[in-house]
């Protein structure tokens, strides 16, 4: 009958979660669940998985946007359909799988993914898969830029890394477009976040409406809101409140709690660098990603220095890296200031913290490395 | 026919990457709003700043999330998504479909919105990105009745968990995430859509210490699969990989020219305790020294495995840095077992984890603030404190390293005598 509007509580269902997971594998990934033995990736994007039973399951990465239409799934479907018995599967990296049960039947499924042509097969080993991103311009109210049109000029320019397999170890891009980091960023290898760096504007005209001025005072970390009157437009005197530009450090948070404190500004918003952060506890403890560019402009619709960043950072360490290292072991290996003279990436101010726990970043030894900053 | 002139987008269909402008040209042909995305986009392409406005409550009735509001800023110039809110449906666990589902999904959507999807939101959702309010009620009833799906979380509540694949396809889940996801997301369906809490509230699964679903850096809760026994090692596996009939880390770097694998330096070099050793042709570990890191399971996946004694550590307290700064997840509960549901119950399961879970909430709803995430939460309390609210005794493993400053909070109970004196008996001895 479907949804009827004079009587929305006729035959409501309410809080069946999400069906069952089980009914979604592959035959293949059922039979052998809990009992896979070993696995190898096969070329990139190809992972070969084998069973204490001896069943072997191949599966097919496959690149994928993330922001995605109802067309492209409908594709992949077809893919499936015709390769997989109807399933398939999307990873935390938001690249699609397809798995198969044979050997035989990979080449015809890589040769169906690569005459669609938005298929491109790759993101295992040693490589750059997806970029995880948040939503950017295309529809969140926070963003210091955008995030899809970014991670498509990045990942066209890193293509080679999502089809092989010749870096020292996994790199991890990931990109949030603002300071919430709703696409958490903070642990990877090379993050791209999008910053603010004009305070917010007090728009006195419309504080009254849109904000409860107390969460608004209570959202800044800082302190740096505070009660005072405003004048609008038409010179009347309104409850408001101020900003102590000096003490803002950009995050957001008032404008979130309070529409009426803007901070985007096409000149002040762009991209900041962090490095070496790492999830996985292999060798090393999972790890914060460093800032060493604090500031690139939004410089759409390729972000030409965004693209050069990010690869020349990639360069250095697929050349001067040990196998197995990821980006945050190799600096911290070589040494930080290393690093800033191997990548040619000017040191400054902006990347000593000066935030709480600031002190436990700062060196207290007397052993440095000797580099062209010290003159 | 393109409603916008889009310059700057259109340079976005070149390259070697899928295309988001491509495909959301293909899609405006069958929803004419996805013209108006494109349109905006060039316009904040060109103005450097975002041209949708802040928030707006929307919603399904019962529920308190699930669903974003979204307007945009120009709507007369883009009225195809003056009101553009989104839609989170719980995904599947470690998102397997079936595409009878996804074409179902699909057809619903073409229907009701924009035809436009996140394949998956950050937290894990399937994102359907943008359709109007009158719209929201029918795709509730629609996705509840025909696609058996239901919404997601969104506002100070329980987020929809995530987890890693697991036992569908990896050999190193140490517990069954996928049934731990799925448990504890039926068992909280109530949690999950009415907001109870100070603010959101993650959990994610991961079967092993290399975390694939990032739940130490992402999870106010990650449980993360791990083993209290023995590395099970294949000595006969591990002459093969030294011998190179067997490619290291799976293959993983197989396209550039290491040279020959060299057990010394790959594996046993690049223990972090320094645990393993050859004994002629027999590869040792000391165990009790060994921190489960996963790099030599990693590198000789044929050779090692995780022990049998398989369980989960629980870590808490990680959030990205909005406002106190980034945390990576506390070490809370070194092991617990992590035993799934009767045989055909989907629900039910997991005991110990889920004490932990409600201990936490029932603290964290009375002691925490307004936005403030456990994590902070537990930074606000300190850790001694956090670790007597979830009744854990305290280890060394708590720590990376004792304290160094001497301000102990002691107290009353604590001290011989308590704190009450008597500061005249104290003078009587020791004049002013």
């Amino acid at each position: 009958m479907g949804y009827d509007p004079q009587n929305p509580m006729q035959d409501r269902i309410t809080d069946i979660g999400p069906p069952h997971y089980e009914q979604f594998f592959p035959p293949v990934i059922k039979a052998n669940y809990g009992k896979w033995l070993y696995h190898e990736i096969t070329q990139p994007g190809v992972l070969k998985h084998v069973s204490e039973s001896g069943a072997e399951c191949y599966t097919v990465r496959v690149g994928c946007a993330r922001l995605i239409s109802v067309g492209l799934i409908r594709d992949y479907c077809d893919i499936a359909d015709k390769h997989c018995e109807g399933y398939m599967r999307w990873t935390t990296r938001n690249n699609v799988e397809f798995m198969v049960d044979a050997e035989s039947k990979v080449q015809p499924l890589l040769d169906d993914l690569a005459a669609h042509g938005e298929m491109p097969v790759g993101g295992t080993g040693a490589g750059i898969t997806n970029i995880v991103h948040t939503q950017g311009w295309v529809h969140c109210h926070t963003p210091a830029t955008d995030a899809s049109g970014v991670v498509k000029a990045v990942m066209d320019d890193l293509f080679e890394h999502f089809t092989s397999m010749k870096l020292p170890a996994q790199v991890r891009v990931a990109l949030a477009c603002c300071l919430n980091m709703c696409g958490a960023v903070h642990c990877s290898d090379i993050a791209i976040l999008g910053v603010h760096r004009k305070p917010p504007m007090i728009d006195h005209d419309n504080i009254s409406g849109l904000c409860e001025l107390p969460l608004a005072i209570a959202a800044c970390p800082l302190g740096a809101v505070k009660p005072a009157k405003g004048t609008t437009e038409s010179g009347e005197e309104v409850k408001s409140v101020t900003v102590n530009e000096s003490r803002c450090m950009f995050c957001g948070n008032c404008y979130t709690m309070c529409p009426a404190m803007p901070l985007a500004d096409d000149e002040g918003d762009g991209i900041a660098i962090l490095v070496g952060g790492k999830i996985s506890n292999s060798r090393t403890a999972p790890k914060f990603s460093k800032m060493v560019i604090p500031y690139l402009p939004n410089n759409p619709p390729r972000w030409p220095e965004v693209v050069a960043a990010v690869r020349n950072i990639i360069d250095v360490y697929a050349a001067d890296a040990r196998k197995y290292e990821r980006v945050g072991e190799w600096a911290e290996r070589i040494g930080w200031e290393k690093f800033f003279e191997k990548c040619n990436i000017p040191f400054t101010d902006k990347s000593i913290d000066d935030y709480r726990l600031a002190y436990d970043t700062w060196r207290t030894t007397t052993q440095f490395k000797y580099t062209s900053h010290i003159k | 026919m393109p409603k916008h002139d889009t310059p700057m987008m259109d340079q976005l269909e070149s390259g070697p990457w899928p295309s988001f402008v491509k495909d959301l040209k293909r899609q405006a042909e069958k929803n004419d709003q996805c013209w108006d995305i494109l349109g905006q986009m060039e316009l904040s392409y060109k103005d450097k700043i975002t041209h949708w406005k802040h928030g707006g409550i929307v919603g399904v009735f019962g529920y308190g999330g699930g669903v974003i509001g979204r307007y945009s800023d120009s709507p007369d110039k883009f009225p195809g998504v003056a009101h553009f809110h989104t839609v989170r449906l719980n995904q599947p666990s470690s998102k397997f479909y079936s595409t009878e589902l996804l074409r179902k999904i699909c057809d619903m959507w073409e229907k009701r919105g924009s035809g436009m999807t996140n394949m998956h939101g950050s937290t894990g959702d399937l994102v359907l990105l943008g359709t109007t309010t009158d719209q929201l009620e029918p795709i509730f009833f629609d996705s509840t009745h025909e696609l058996g799906m239901d919404l997601g979380g969104s506002g100070g509540n329980l987020r929809t968990p995530s987890c890693c694949l697991g036992k569908a396809r990896c050999e190193w889940a140490c517990y069954d995430t996928q049934a731990a996801c799925h448990d504890m997301t039926m068992t909280y369906q109530d949690e999950l859509h009415r907001p109870a809490f100070p603010y959101k509230f993650k959990i994610k699964f991961s079967g092993c210490p290399n975390d694939c679903v990032a739940a130490i850096a992402r999870s106010d809760m990650s449980v993360i699969g791990n083993w209290r026994d023995d590395i099970r090692i294949d000595q006969a596996a591990v002459q093969k990989y030294i011998s190179g009939e067997y490619a290291p880390n799976g293959g993983a770097h197989s396209g550039k020219d290491w040279g020959p694998f060299n057990i010394k330096k790959e594996v046993i070099g690049l223990c972090p305790t320094q645990c393993m050793w050859m004994e002629g042709d027999t590869l040792k570990i000391d165990n009790s020294e060994c921190t489960r890191c996963m790099h030599c399971i990693n590198v000789m996946p044929r050779a090692l495995r995780p022990g049998a004694q398989t369980g989960a550590t629980i870590c808490m307290g990680a959030k990205a840095p909005i406002l106190d700064g980034a945390q990576i997840a506390t070490m809370i509960v070194p092991f617990i077992k992590m035993t799934p549901p009767a045989d055909g119950e989907v629900s039910g399961g997991f005991e110990e984890l889920t004490e932990y879970i409600e201990k936490a909430w029932d603290w964290w709803m009375e002691e925490g603030k307004n936005r403030e995430r456990i994590g902070e939460s537990m930074q606000r309390i300190g850790l001694p404190t956090f670790l007597k609210v979830m009744e854990v005794d305290v280890i060394p493993q708590h720590v990376k390293e004792p304290r160094s400053n001497p301000y102990v909070f002691w107290t009353s109970e604590e001290v011989p005598g308590g704190f009450q004196r008597d500061v005249r008996e104290f003078r009587k001895r020791h004049a002013q």
